[in-house]
């Protein structure tokens, strides 16, 4: 225990910002995926046929293995200089995230009760009144459940980014890999899952409350 | 104003839901389309705000056609109720209630003082309510909300697609009558659809029974009851469509045509019912034999006289059946 401590004691503020870089990392991942997907995801809606397309696409990418995911990225990136670093992992980090966001909005727009997107065009609201007042709020919690998973997905895979240089909580683990140093290796993992738990405690809380009271269950 | 001229529904892939019908509903009317279920009743009322295309013919409000009109705009000025989920969960029910002055642009003073007259209109507080979400109403209070809705920006013409389909019956025929209440103070054109023979006779001034997307007959209630055009009406109506048709008619007019019984102040087991209520309901008081006399009573309570059985099967019989002329409702 005492061992622990004086571990905890020298490393405390390396730990801390590894973690905010982790956490940067993710947060911009997630920011730019939701930018791409929530749209994409409600523009699907429109386009049967496409969304079949797309969502196979983002499923395939999801089943790349993550290291094999960010190997790739190096050679891609390097065309620009930038085959190591935040930029391949970032990139990375965005593909993965876009199939729970694009498939979570696609399902939770598609969803709204027929009637109720009846009676709005029934009322003559335009279709983007439509999709603002009526089908966005009422999909709002579907849509968070998606952004949810993507952010949990890219905490968890966000480690595997320390391997191309990107930094982030993965480089206390891969640190403790090559020196077999198990203070190391437990006290990355266990910074990741706080990280996942806050970051996820967090976004249920926005989901809570931005969710319309009466469609909470 | 709404005249539908030859207008004609096909879906693609060759199926008809409506074949070329023509009616007309006039200014402050309220036209029930009745029929039994796939007649293409609801069809043709969405294909009023254009929620449905039209394949043929025309149909026009108040002389302009529909199709020369931006759909959205149109849509603004015809209110729509329907059966259930009309009412947006998302949005508080002054929310809902105010969506059309909304998208109208109207001030925010304009919208209260309108939520307000609306709410006074169906007697609900609009304090009380206003902030309230619609899973917090009941079943009742939801579909007053969603006909006010209709309501919010005046509009001169409703389309109503079952709105009362969803209630149980006793909060139905109250509603029903509230809103018949309603209708007199704002005098809508109304287009208003039901499966329902009662209901129908209830509401309508004119009733429009399709089949198959046909327009079998387009007539006053009674006039359906009690001249049916064709074999189809005749069944459609029922047996008890003589009986069905007393619900058109109010003790009053019995009394004005042939007149109360006498009432006996010695018997004791008597009950009293208001003059203005309908027969049907009334025969169906008697036939139960609640008591061994009813006595008719005036809003003030004075008594007027008995009725019986047999007063009304002799109105039934030489007042609706051998009158030659259309006994117009209300």
């Amino acid at each position: 225990m005492d061992k622990w401590i004086k571990f905890l004691e020298i490393n405390a503020s390396r730990i801390f910002d590894l973690t905010i870089e982790h956490a940067i990392l993710v947060g911009a991942a997630i920011l730019v995926a939701l930018l791409i997907g929530v749209p994409l995801g409600i523009y699907l809606t429109t386009n049967d046929y496409l969304a079949e397309t797309v969502l196979q696409i983002a499923s395939v990418m999801l089943t790349i293995p993550s290291i094999a995911l960010f190997g790739v990225m190096i050679p891609v990136f390097s065309i620009v200089n930038l085959g190591i670093g935040f930029v391949p992992a970032f990139v990375a980090l965005v593909l993965y995230a876009q199939l729970p966001i694009i498939r979570n909005t696609y399902t939770a727009i598609r969803n709204v009760d027929p009637e109720m997107r009846d009676a709005a065009i029934g009322l003559g609201m335009k279709p983007i009144q439509r999709l603002f007042r009526v089908e966005i709020p009422n999909a709002f919690p579907v849509i968070m459940a998606g952004i949810r998973t993507a952010v949990v997905i890219n905490i968890g895979i966000g480690v595997i980014a320390a391997y191309i240089g990107a930094g982030g909580l993965g480089v206390l683990i891969t640190q403790g890999i090559t020196r077999g140093d198990n203070y190391l290796i437990i006290t990355g993992s266990v910074a990741v899952a706080i990280l996942a738990m806050i970051a996820d405690g967090f976004l249920i809380w926005i989901q809570k409350r931005y969710t319309p009271k009466s469609i909470a269950n | 104003m709404i005249t539908f001229d030859q207008t004609t529904k096909t879906y693609e892939g060759g199926v008809t839901a409506v074949k070329g019908v023509d009616f007309t509903v006039e200014k402050g009317e309220i036209v029930v389309l009745l029929g039994p279920s796939g007649c293409g009743k609801t069809t043709l009322l969405r294909m009023v705000n254009r929620l449905e295309t039209i394949s043929d013919g025309k149909i026009m409000i108040d002389g302009e056609d529909s199709m020369s009109l931006d759909s959205i705009e149109l849509r603004r000025k015809i209110g729509y109720v329907i059966q259930s989920n009309g009412l947006f969960p998302n949005m508080t029910i002054e929310e809902n209630v105010m969506i059309v002055p909304d998208l109208l642009g109207w001030s925010k003073k304009k919208k209260k003082e309108r939520f307000k007259k609306l709410m006074d209109m169906i007697s609900m507080s609009s304090d009380e309510f206003g902030k309230r979400y619609p899973h917090e109403l009941s079943g009742g209070q939801q579909q007053r909300i969603g006909v006010i809705r209709a309501l919010a920006a005046d509009p001169p013409v409703m389309l109503m697609d079952e709105p009362f389909g969803a209630l149980d019956p006793i909060i139905r025929e109250k509603i029903q009558d509230e809103f018949l209440q309603i209708q007199k103070e704002v005098n809508k054109t109304i287009l208003f659809v039901s499966h329902d023979i009662d209901e129908a006779i209830r509401m309508a001034d004119k009733i429009v029974l399709l089949r198959d997307g046909e327009l079998m007959q387009y007539d006053t209630p009674s006039e359906m009851l009690v001249r049916p055009k064709s074999e189809f009406v005749r069944e459609f109506f029922g047996k008890d469509r003589a009986i069905k048709s007393l619900s058109l008619h109010t003790i009053r007019e019995l009394q004005d045509i042939i007149g109360l019984a006498e009432f006996d102040e010695g018997i004791e087991d008597t009950i009293t019912i208001n003059v203005n209520h309908d027969l049907r309901n009334t025969l169906s008081m008697l036939l139960n034999q609640e008591a061994d006399q009813v006595i008719v009573i005036d809003d003030d309570g004075n008594k007027l006289g008995a009725i019986t059985i047999d007063i009304v099967q002799k109105y039934l019989h030489f007042e609706i059946k051998a009158k030659p002329t259309l006994v117009q409702k209300g």
